[in-house]
């Protein structure tokens, strides 16, 4: 796939790097943060009861991000998820905060490697400059499909990424590393790895009647693909035991006693 | 066939986390009835690392290696597991194996499975259980590729000591440049990492203000703790985002987390809940936090802590 990049680059060379940005935000649909966690059919599947599904979180963050590229720059945000009907919801919430067109690709989300497959095949029929994704979904934790799929296109890849900036083809980022943060230049292609940071809590947009109404009338492709096979089939799951009840202590002295003599952590 | 572990080094020193994942290494190397390979940087020198555990030992060698660069790194892993024919591959979950693992993988070919809780149930067929759910839940997933790729959670297995030594080999990769340039870092050399710390002292908005951090300062600062707060307290700019700990900001799998002034959300909990021993500070003996905590005192925090800090100094000193 490192021919992506080379084509890529010759378009850009062309253009001078001109031009507006495409840019490619990938959502997971996940549940709701504080939705009870269960499971059905002898612990085999996530029991969707009652649970309220939402934009993961990190996907969150990069959304509004690539929302400013378009109203600062011009830039065009396509919105992908990998799933069944049901994710669309989901896709259409980012059509009303402001994305331009969504995808769907109808592949059942078996596992990191299948979904990262899926999405570098869809990239590889387009011709994205910039793909930002979130650090991690808020359902599996996997925090693998950004490095995966970048590796899969030959596209550069920054994680955690906590500040963008992009001016003519090239990309300051800001990376949180264990301890403090490094500042990343490199060129796009380039797909990102986001999380709060690249914009505030406070940024994060609601839905509007307007944007609700325009929503429905933007494209919503739905791309049917032949899945790769998956090598990571989950075969059940756990909840982890309940916890017995605090020790409530009535001073410090005491505290310090059980820290150091039962827990011995001191 | 073989395990190999990719160990982390800082300035040359092996981290903890990686004398952690050798001794994992080491035991799932003896559960599959092979030698576990430990691949190190060149500037680890020729420290010991057969005492945690390691066989063999892969030196890699290159001068677009001596700061890390995650894409030049997962190359330079890939090709030491090549060499020495791992079937697994062992990284750890610190920010930068979670950057170069997903490259690596593609490289092998391998599913990847991060935050591994224990040694696989079993290795044939090849089933490991990793918390999901963000710690709410386990699972238990088999894995069918050639080469397998699993990242062990934090603090989830502990380091064991060997006797024996190690031979070195090494290994010059071939590489294909970074696409990136890191230009600045910046990183706070005097501080516990939330990512390393055995001790984390987190505080919330019941602190009332950032101008009374000073207490949670002090209280790390005698236990040599890292300091962590509470979503809302970075989102009003009290403390930096890089103090937020939970679901949707840093994980906490720490010996010991005492939680000053929070209520206990269930989104707080579930990014803290894999440390081992939960202290709670709190007013309220409704909060949440209780249910979740080892032990808690129910209390102001501005009586408690002061007196906590100089409590802990005395027992410093005693049992120094
Ligand atoms: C999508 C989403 C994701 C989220 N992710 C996270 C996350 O990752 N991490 C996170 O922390 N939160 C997260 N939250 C927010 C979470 O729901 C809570 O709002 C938050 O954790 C509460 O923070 P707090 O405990 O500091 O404040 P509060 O809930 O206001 O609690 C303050 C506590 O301090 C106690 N208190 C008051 N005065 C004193 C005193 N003098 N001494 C002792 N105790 C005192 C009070 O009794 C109270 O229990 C998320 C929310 C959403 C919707």
């Amino acid at each position: 796939m490192e021919g992506i990049v080379y084509l890529y680059n010759e378009i850009k060379r062309v253009q001078n790097n001109s031009f507006p940005m495409k840019i490619l935000v990938c959502i997971s649909h996940v549940p709701d943060t504080t939705s009870k966690i269960n499971f059905t059919d002898n612990n085999t599947k996530f029991d969707q009861n009652g649970v309220q599904y939402v934009i993961n979180p990190n996907d969150e963050f990069g959304l509004t991000r690539a929302l400013w590229f378009k109203e600062q720059q011009g830039a065009s945000v396509h919105v992908i998820t990998v799933g069944d009907a049901q994710c669309e919801p989901t896709l259409r919430k980012a059509l009303a905060i402001g994305a331009d067109e969504a995808i769907r690709v109808a592949v059942p989300a078996t596992d990191g490697l299948v979904v990262a497959k899926a999405l570098a095949q869809i990239v590889s029929e387009d011709d994205y400059d910039l793909i930002i994704a979130g650090r991690e979904s808020l359902d599996y934790n996997g925090g693998m499909v950004p490095g995966m799929l970048a590796q899969l296109t030959g596209f550069a890849f920054v994680n955690t990424c906590i500040k963008l900036d992009i001016d003519h083809g090239k990309a300051l980022a800001v990376r949180e590393i264990d301890g403090g943060k490094e500042t990343i230049e490199v060129a796009l292609p380039l797909v990102i790895g986001g999380q709060k940071g690249l914009v505030e809590e406070s940024d994060l947009r609601i839905p509007n009647m307007r944007g609700i109404m325009q929503a429905r009338s933007k494209p919503l492709h739905v791309k049917e693909l032949t899945p790769v096979a998956s090598t990571a089939t989950t075969l059940s799951y756990e909840k982890p035991a309940p916890k017995e009840a605090v020790t409530l202590v009535s001073g410090v002295d005491e505290l310090i006693d059980l820290l150091h003599k039962e827990a011995k952590v001191l | 066939m073989s395990v190999l572990v990719y160990a982390e080094s800082d300035q040359g020193i092996i981290k903890k986390i990686a004398q952690e994942l050798i001794s994992y290494g080491r035991a799932l190397a003896d559960q599959l009835g092979t030698t576990l390979y430990v691949a190190v940087m060149a500037d680890v020198g020729t420290q010991n690392l057969a005492q945690y555990g390691a066989q063999q030992i892969v030196h890699i060698e290159h001068e677009a290696l001596q700061s890390f660069s995650a894409d030049a790194f997962a190359q330079a892993i890939a090709q030491s597991a090549k060499s020495v024919e791992a079937e697994v591959v062992l990284v750890s979950s610190s920010a930068n194996s979670r950057y170069l693992a997903p490259m690596l993988a593609v490289g092998l070919d391998a599913a990847y499975v991060p935050n591994c809780t224990q040694l696989p149930l079993s290795t044939s067929p090849f089933q490991v259980t990793h918390s999901v759910y963000t710690n709410k839940a386990e699972a238990t997933t088999e894995m069918t590729s050639a080469v397998k790729l699993i990242g062990l959670a934090k603090n989830a297995f502990g380091v064991s000591h060997f006797e024996g030594t190690a031979q070195t080999t090494s290994l010059t990769p071939d590489l294909n440049p970074s696409k990136c340039h890191v230009s600045a870092t910046d990183r706070a050399t005097d501080k516990v990492m939330i990512a390393d710390a055995e001790i984390v002292v987190s505080a919330g908005r019941g602190l009332k203000g950032p101008e009374n951090w000073h207490l949670i300062e002090d209280l790390a600062e005698v236990l040599g703790a890292a300091t962590a707060c509470s979503k809302p307290v970075s989102d009003l700019g009290w403390r930096p985002h890089s103090e937020h700990v939970g679901q949707t900001g840093k994980p906490v799998a720490s010996n010991l987390y005492i939680a000053i002034g929070i209520s206990g959300a269930i989104q707080h909990l579930a990014g803290i809940n894999s440390s081992k021993v939960k202290v709670v500070i709190n007013t309220d003996p409704e909060a949440p936090f209780f249910k979740a905590a080892d032990y808690g005192i129910v209390g102001d925090a501005f009586d408690v802590v002061p007196e906590l800090i100089e409590k802990l100094k005395q027992f410093k000193t005693l049992n120094a």
